[in-house]
């Protein structure tokens, strides 16, 4: 039998106004087990743990039920002040009677009446509660993060800044992300590629980096301290380490005519390729789909022009498994397809492009060379329509996205600037629904849009864009003119909104990390903490969380570094005790655990029991691996013997719970 | 059928730690008031809810049992709320089949962010039972003091 203590707390007034808490502690000690029974204004201060820690040595105590706040709030204060009286922490159980009882009843005899009754099962619990033992599991000092634009890069430079070694798993050929394909910044307007780049060269030199550049992650196994990574390196058909990335290939190859998705299509670029100049690794990949070689065996021509011997016709993909302690993902964003959006002419003009496709007219290094020249005919716009929101705040999920992303209003200030900075003769009209603009100098760039450059800001959505003789026909309202506006636009640009990239969710799926209805990964704690995921050893770090900027990425990054270090810092990480147990004396090995096991924890071996007559009986039994374990349950239902149990939730447990509350 | 003025519905509410308790805890900070014989059991998954605790609770004379767990997609654990539907579809048609009224038990799914819902579903759920009346069928007299 056990010696119980029972200690209810007054919280303040937060639960001594509506429950009487002297008749509950009253009642509550005539229950059999009940040796002490106690009330406290606040229980969890210092002075009240001490009443609980005396109370233990004085009357013996073997289990310990509080009467207070929501489990969630002060279950691990009670458990170490108990702790430290030498009482193991998981004979402690919580009764919730403020969260659950005082602050949602008015009347205070049917307060008083639930809160014993909740006590009741808090003791029926206590009764058969075991004292249980955290494990340890060990950590592995090495970080993966997947995706490799400036979050990760950022990310993996602050982690390995530590001493730690890190893995960047990045799709594309190149690591460097979105930002690569960026002109310039808001909101200071200096040259994306000017920031970025030396990053990418740190990142690629840096001895604690490993960059696996066109590979995917394939398979997660294991969980956090130990996670169990197979990466996928996919075949580029030249030798990494032999290429020099001299390029020459790149120039010789015959096939010209492939749509170049660096520039998003806007130019072409040969079947054997480097995506850009200053690309990390600086290595050639050949498109499988487009080259020749490949696809009809003859052909051969960069294998021939390769000084260094590089091209591999026959290179299959790889697959490497390597060991991690945590996992961040940086899977970032893509600006959403446009097909939907046909009032705006998208599929019909060439001059009708996405924000990202603008950036690249602007850029220096794209298909024009950085003059902006209409996509048609290659002549100079005159008339430029910016529309905001597209596909942004839609009341309509099929054809939108409800969120705003964020980032548009300001890129878009900043390619009406730019713009009228280039080009003075042009008229620059910009059509919202409102200006956000919060952030720290982002008002004071926008105002300048308008004050300084003279962009034309109009209020009202454009309902249509009809191509005509060489022109676009914008049809719009100005709603603070309350007038319709129709404009002979030379070049409409639609500023897209931003979704998370294709390749999250089947990655969440990897990672048992959770997503929220637009697929962003949703974060344990939407305030407090804000870089990692509800699935313990899973960071999130930049766009893959929500639309972000880049100032906020960086910050988001090493933010999520800062929580990976502490992590890896670790030799040991304690695991929950709370953990699944079969009675190998009942299990019949039929397998039904396992399966329902989301974890792979239920494994299976061959045990040998004592038969009759001193012979020996050899069962198939299931076993669990505590570190692996999370403790669902689901396995204890599965049982149809009956077999497995849950410590700390016990069958007999909850049963006893439902028998207190149902007497 | 008479109908007993002071009788109160016993209703015992199984919710995951990770959605659902916590939705019940934020519609207590939210003083969203429920009637007092809503008594909640914590669990760490919708999917540790074995049916025997539903068929206990029943024969100890309760009510109306709910389960509440995480929304469809959003289990802690993956899929343990995959695991509860099913298993609360089948004994619920089971229960029907026993004569048990459909009503008497229920699965909701209430996040962490639904305090409003939960409290919302318990009174529906309350206003429910009150009209069914007494759990006869299940009960164990000899359970009853």
């Amino acid at each position: 039998m056990q010696r119980i203590g029972v200690f209810v707390c007054h919280c303040g007034t937060n639960i001594a106004a509506t429950v009487d808490v002297k008749k509950v502690a009253e009642t509550l000690g005539h229950e059999p087990g009940v040796v002490f029974s106690t009330d406290y204004p606040y229980m969890c201060s210092q002075s009240g743990q001490d009443l609980i820690k005396n109370a233990i040595h004085e009357h013996k105590l073997t289990g310990v039920v509080v009467c207070s706040c929501s489990p969630r709030m002060h279950e691990q204060t009670f458990r170490k002040a108990c702790a430290s009286a030498g009482l193991n922490g998981y004979m402690v159980e919580i009764a919730n009677i403020r969260e659950q009882c005082s602050w949602i009843h008015k009347d205070k005899d049917e307060a008083t009446e639930k809160a014993v009754i909740l006590g009741r099962a808090a003791i029926a619990k206590v009764h058969l509660d075991a004292p249980l033992t955290a494990g340890e599991s060990p950590v592995t000092k090495r970080a993966l993060v997947i995706g490799g634009g400036i979050a990760g890069i950022q990310t993996a430079l602050d982690i390995a800044d530590a001493g730690f070694e890190v893995d960047i798993v990045e799709k594309k050929p190149t690591i460097g992300g979105k930002m690569t394909q960026i002109d310039k910044t808001f909101p200071t307007l200096d040259c994306a590629a000017c920031i970025l780049t030396p990053k990418m060269v740190e990142a690629a030199q840096n001895e604690k980096i490993k960059i696996y550049a066109y590979s995917e992650v394939e398979a997660v196994k294991g969980f956090v301290g130990n996670f169990h990574v197979t990466i996928r390196k996919k075949a580029r058909y030249v030798n990494e380490d032999v290429c020099t990335g001299c390029g020459l290939c790149t120039e010789k190859c015959p096939q010209k005519k492939v749509p170049n998705d660096f520039n998003l299509g806007l130019d072409t670029r040969r079947a054997i390729y480097i995506p850009f100049a200053q690309a990390v690794p600086k290595i050639a990949t050949i498109d499988a789909d487009y080259c020749t070689m490949l696809k009809t065996g003859k052909c051969g021509v960069c294998s021939k022009v390769c000084t260094a011997g590089a091209i591999d016709y026959k290179q299959q993909d790889t697959l490497v498994e390597q060991e991690y302690g945590a996992i961040v993902v940086a899977t970032g964003f893509n600006p959403i397809k446009l097909d939907k959006f046909d009032e705006f002419a998208y599929s019909q003009s060439p001059d009708v492009v996405s924000s990202l496709e603008f950036e690249r007219l602007m850029n220096a290094a794209g298909p024009t060379g950085g003059t902006l020249l209409r996509p048609s005919d290659g002549t100079h716009p005159k008339t430029l329509v910016f529309v905001q929101c597209v596909g942004s705040r839609c009341d309509g999920a099929e054809k939108g996205k409800p969120y705003c992303s964020k980032i548009c209003c300001m890129y878009t200030a900043k390619h009406a600037m730019l713009c009228r900075e280039k080009y003075p003769d042009t008229d620059v009209y910009v059509f919202y629904i409102d200006v956000r603009t919060p952030g720290k100098n982002f008002d004071e760039f926008y105002r300048r849009a308008v004050e300084e450059y003279g962009v034309h800001y109009i209020k009202g959505m454009v309902g249509k864009v009809v191509p005509e003789n060489g022109k676009l026909k914008v049809q719009a309202s100005d709603l603070i003119g309350g007038r319709q506006l129709h404009i002979d636009a030379d070049m409409v640009v639609l500023a897209a909104a931003i979704e998370p990239d294709e390749t999250a969710r089947p990655l969440a799926t990897m990672l048992t990390a959770s997503m929220d209805t637009n697929d962003f990964f949703t974060e344990a704690h939407p305030k407090l903490r804000p870089v990692e995921s509800p699935t313990a050893g899973i960071f999130l770090s930049g766009a893959c969380q929500g639309p972000k900027d880049i100032p906020e990425t960086v910050a988001q990054a090493g933010a999520a570094a800062s929580k990976v270090i502490g992590l890896l810092a670790k030799d040991h990480l304690t695991c929950n005790p709370c953990v699944a147990q079969p009675d190998e004396m009942m299990c019949n090995g039929c397998s039904n655990c396992e399966k329902v096991c989301p974890y792979g924890a239920i494994t299976y071996i061959d045990k040998e029991f004592r038969g009759p007559n001193r012979t020996t009986l050899i069962r198939r039994v299931a076993q669990v691996n505590p570190a692996v374990c999370q403790g669902c349950g689901a396995c204890t239902v599965a049982c149809m013997s009956g077999a497995m149990d849950l410590k700390g939730f016990s069958n007999k447990q909850i049963m006893a719970e439902v028998d207190a509350i149902c007497r | 059928m008479q109908v007993n003025e002071s009788w109160k519905p016993t209703i015992v509410a199984f919710c995951c730690n990770w959605c659902s308790y916590a939705g019940a805890d934020l519609s207590g900070t939210n003083r969203l008031n429920y009637p007092a014989n809503v008594k909640i059991i914590r669990i760490p998954c919708s999917c540790r809810l074995n049916p025997m605790f539903i068929l206990r609770a029943f024969q100890r004379g309760a009510d109306g049992v709910i389960l509440c767990g995480c929304h469809p997609g959003d289990c802690h654990y993956t899929t343990g709320n995959y695991y509860a539907r099913r298993r609360m579809t089948l004994l619920f048609s089971m229960l029907d089949f026993l004569g048990i009224e459909k009503e008497r038990t229920r699965v909701e799914w209430v996040s962490a962010a639904e305090g409003a819902k939960f409290a919302a579903t318990m009174n529906d759920f309350v206003a429910t039972i009150t009209k069914l009346g007494e759990n006869r069928r299940l009960e164990d007299l000899r359970c009853k003091e």
